[in-house]
């Protein structure tokens, strides 16, 4: 799947810098469901240590894994801002699109029988905003670029886990604390 | 239908492995709101008429996880630990961050009460309406490390069965304890994380005496709606945006007491509290700083993130990890111990952590025992071998051991500073309660009343607080103006103190309005509310038993070292005015509606419908 990504945008993400906050989480939930629901958040912190806290959301692969893994159709691309938009209606919830992403990161809405991703909220990131204000800028949005591949970041909670862990707590005690 | 709550409480008896939901009335909820307050109002319902009869750490006690209306829209999130403090006897609201609130409230509860004892060491699990009592046997005896590792590690994977398809799982909520509670010690914290701990109160001890290692929660569910949300979001964006503006204090948190309290104020403990003094410029902010893997770090919805994360990650104390340490651990396991370097106040902290004890009730019984060393009261013979001189890190490190597993000497320091020093003092014939640095059994927080300069300490503030040494809960006077009726509401809303700093009680009420739609005035808590929980809290600590028991007036007054002078510094010489503090005492029994003894007048119960507890205060002839 080709686009062309003028305009399309990015969310960069600073894990070493994450305070575990969580107003991010706050405010995709409040944008997108109205109120404060941590589970149902679009991006969501796992602290699988505490210390290593990963915000996990879509890292926007190029080739769309998802997308191509749906089978029915209710994934779409967004070639505007380069966001998956989602047709919650045809959502089966058969998770396969789950499974096509290298990080794992689509996830079931809590209440509701489908699948849940960021859609850059339609182009102003209210997570960003949140992480701005505070100014601890662990998430950044920069324009998406040709040259690099999203998709080799595209990783699982546990992997950026070990990756930040050994990189904040030192390689030796990482080991210790991940056990 | 009730908004700001989730409506209903999860009430697990550990004896007969009991679930029920347990709901409060509207009244009820009124009156004491939650935390702190609302576990004060179940304690003396359930508990009050037997009150000195009820052993803190047997199987009778109640055990009260609890969150408030505030807990999870409030900037900053916190639950209240609560029951019969094995401490001081009395009630204790000892409130602890993380996401734990958070995670109960959307899983249907605003609180957890437990009662009874498991037979064998259990754990509980509870996601959304699903509870479970389960095995602890595989980490009975574990640190906080590898305590924390098995729980999420497992929960994580039972979460997986429940919902299958859901995609990547996020950890659930973790309250646990270290050997420290198991062992039944009274200087146990109950913890989350590594080093977020309620510790004043002693309820690790509490969690120990009842077979229960953990508390996992996870909730799937949306933060409970509330009255006016426009207002709320509104309002909780305002309190945020002022808190972006605290500079110093999101750069540096309480990490920079360590110095000031000491060189600036005169109020710091220094070698069991001999000293307030010290100006050591190896424990200024910045040599902290050179620890700090993350500059902010913070909780559920925090705006401030004050804590900061240390890492030692070279050098002989490598793999010691811990918060901050804050302004309390800086003193309490450095100064207090003759130590002014942060390399080893970071070990020593995470070494307390690692052990599930209080920082600051341990970090004084470690303070204690080697001033009596010092001063050749206990002997090397004593203390199994240990030397802790003053700094000597390995020493400590050893004591800590033995307190948390109640070894040898442990097993009499284990008690707690006050405990301790009458046990000792009965081995040795000798008084030594003025080595014990405590209020009410409760070792003091890490701000002294000497200099008159603590600029959260003064006079009366331990001596008339119904929480002891309690520095998060100090007395003074006008009683409306930021005094414990304060403590009170923010540890029953259940907020954290940290994000409130200037935020107008009119605001906190306003906020409160937004989130309940019940109406609440000022005057309403500050003459009535609060007043109420206040007097049930001061007679359950006058109750006090079966092991300890506050004589009103008598031992409401300052630990005895407080009126030693200060031996140096810029208030060399300054000590309490025993004169201004009986006046200062005075006044404030007459404000809070008590004779000059100190104890609850008749007619002040009865205004504020406590004609149960005149009763029963009659009853031990306390009210005569």
């Amino acid at each position: 799947m080709k686009t062309n990504r003028n305009n399309q945008i990015w969310i960069k993400r600073n894990y070493e810098n994450c305070s575990g906050c969580r107003r991010c989480e706050i405010a995709c939930s409040l944008h997108h469901e109205g109120r404060i629901w941590p589970e149902a958040s679009r991006i969501r912190i796992f602290m699988l240590i505490p210390g290593v806290e990963i915000p996990h959301l879509c890292f926007q692969c190029e080739d769309y894994p998802c997308v191509e893994a749906c089978p029915a159709r209710a994934l779409s691309l967004n070639s505007k801002i380069g966001a998956i938009n989602i047709d919650a209606s045809k959502c089966t919830a058969c998770g396969l699109c789950i499974e096509a992403c290298s990080g794992n990161v689509p996830h079931l809405h809590p209440e509701g029988n489908y699948i849940v991703i960021c859609d850059l909220c339609n182009g102003k990131p209210k997570c960003v905003k949140a992480c701005q204000e505070g100014r601890w800028n662990t998430l950044m949005l920069i324009p998406r670029k040709k040259e690099v591949s999203y998709k080799t970041l595209a990783k699982k909670p546990q992997e950026l886990t070990h990756e930040v862990a050994e990189q904040i707590l030192g390689e030796e005690t990482a080991k210790e604390v991940l056990g | 239908m009730m908004r700001g709550y989730a409506g209903k409480f999860l009430e697990i008896d550990l004896s007969s492995r009991n679930v029920k939901d347990t709901k409060f009335s509207d009244e009820v909820l009124r009156d004491y709101i939650g935390g702190r307050g609302l576990a004060t109002k179940v304690l003396w319902d359930r508990l009050g008429r037997k009150w000195e009869t009820v052993d803190p750490l047997g199987p009778e006690n109640i055990l009260l996880v609890l969150t408030g209306p505030f807990t999870g829209y409030f900037p900053g999130t916190k639950v209240c630990v609560s029951g019969k403090s094995p401490q001081s006897n009395g009630v204790i609201g000892s409130t602890v961050a993380g996401e734990f609130g958070v995670d109960l409230k959307c899983g249907g509860y605003d609180g957890l009460i437990i009662t009874g004892k498991a037979e064998k060491p259990c754990y509980i699990f509870t996601c959304d309406s699903q509870v479970e009592i389960k095995d602890a046997s595989p980490i009975w005896g574990k640190k906080a490390r590898e305590t924390l590792r098995f729980l999420v590690r497992k929960s994580i994977e039972e979460i997986k069965d429940v919902r299958p398809s859901y995609g990547e799982v996020k950890e659930p909520s973790v309250l646990y304890i270290g050997p420290a509670g198991e062992n039944k010690t009274r200087v146990a914290a109950v913890v989350a994380k590594y080093a977020h701990g309620a510790g004043y109160g002693g309820y690790g001890g509490v969690m120990g005496a009842k077979n229960l290692k953990a508390i996992v929660a996870k909730g799937f569910g949306p933060v409970p709606d509330v009255y006016d949300k426009e207002k709320v979001i509104d309002l909780a964006q305002r309190f945020s945006e002022w808190n972006f503006e605290m500079e110093r204090f999101r750069r540096w948190g309480t990490g920079g007491g360590g110095y000031f309290f000491g060189a600036e104020t005169s109020s710091e403990p220094v070698r069991n509290w001999q000293n307030e003094w010290h100006d050591k410029e190896s424990y200024k902010k910045e040599e902290f700083d050179k620890y700090w893997v993350k500059k902010n770090w913070g909780d559920f919805g925090c705006p401030t993130t004050c804590l900061k994360l240390a890492v030692l990650k070279t050098g002989r104390f490598r793999g010691a990890i811990c918060d901050n340490p804050d302004y309390e651990l800086e003193a309490y396991l450095g100064t207090n111990l003759g130590i002014f370097t942060p390399e080893e106040n970071i070990y020593l902290s995470y070494v307390s952590n690692e052990l599930g004890l209080c920082g600051i009730q341990g970090g004084a019984v470690l303070g204690f025992a080697a001033e009596l060393y010092e001063k050749g009261i206990l002997t090397k013979k004593d203390l199994d071998g240990i030397e802790p001189k003053w700094a000597n890190v390995e020493a400590f490190t050893a004591l800590a051991e033995k307190v948390a597993f109640r070894e040898g000497i442990g097993d009499i320091l284990a008690e707690g500073v006050y405990r301790a020093a009458l046990k000792l003092g009965k081995i040795k014939g000798a008084d030594l309660l003025k080595y014990a640095v405590h209020e009410k059994g409760v070792a003091i927080g890490a701000h002294g009343v000497r200099s008159g300069e603590d600029f959260i300490a003064k006079n009366i503030a331990y001596a008339c607080s119904v929480q002891g040494g309690d520095h998060t809960s100090a007395a003074s006077l006008p009683l409306d103006q930021g005094g414990e009726l304060s403590s009170i509401m923010a540890d029953s809303a259940v907020l954290c103190i940290f994000a409130a700093f200037g935020i107008e009680d009119n605001e906190k009420i306003n906020f409160y309005e937004g989130l309940t739609g019940w109406k609440l005035t000022r005057k309403e808590w500050y003459k009535e509310k609060a007043p109420r929980i206040l007097h049930l809290q001061r007679a359950m600590l006058l109750l006090g038993g079966p092991d300890a028991k506050w004589r009103p007036k008598l031992d409401d007054d300052n630990p005895l070292r407080f009126w030693e002078p200060l031996p140096s510094g810029p208030y060399k010489g300054k000590t309490l005015d025993r004169k201004k503090f009986d006046e200062s005492r005075l006044e404030y029994f007459a404000a809070a509606g008590w004779n000059e003894n100190g104890v609850p007048k008749p007619e002040t119960l009865r205004k504020l419908g406590l004609e149960d507890v005149e009763a029963k205060l009659k009853d031990v002839a306390l009210i005569k």
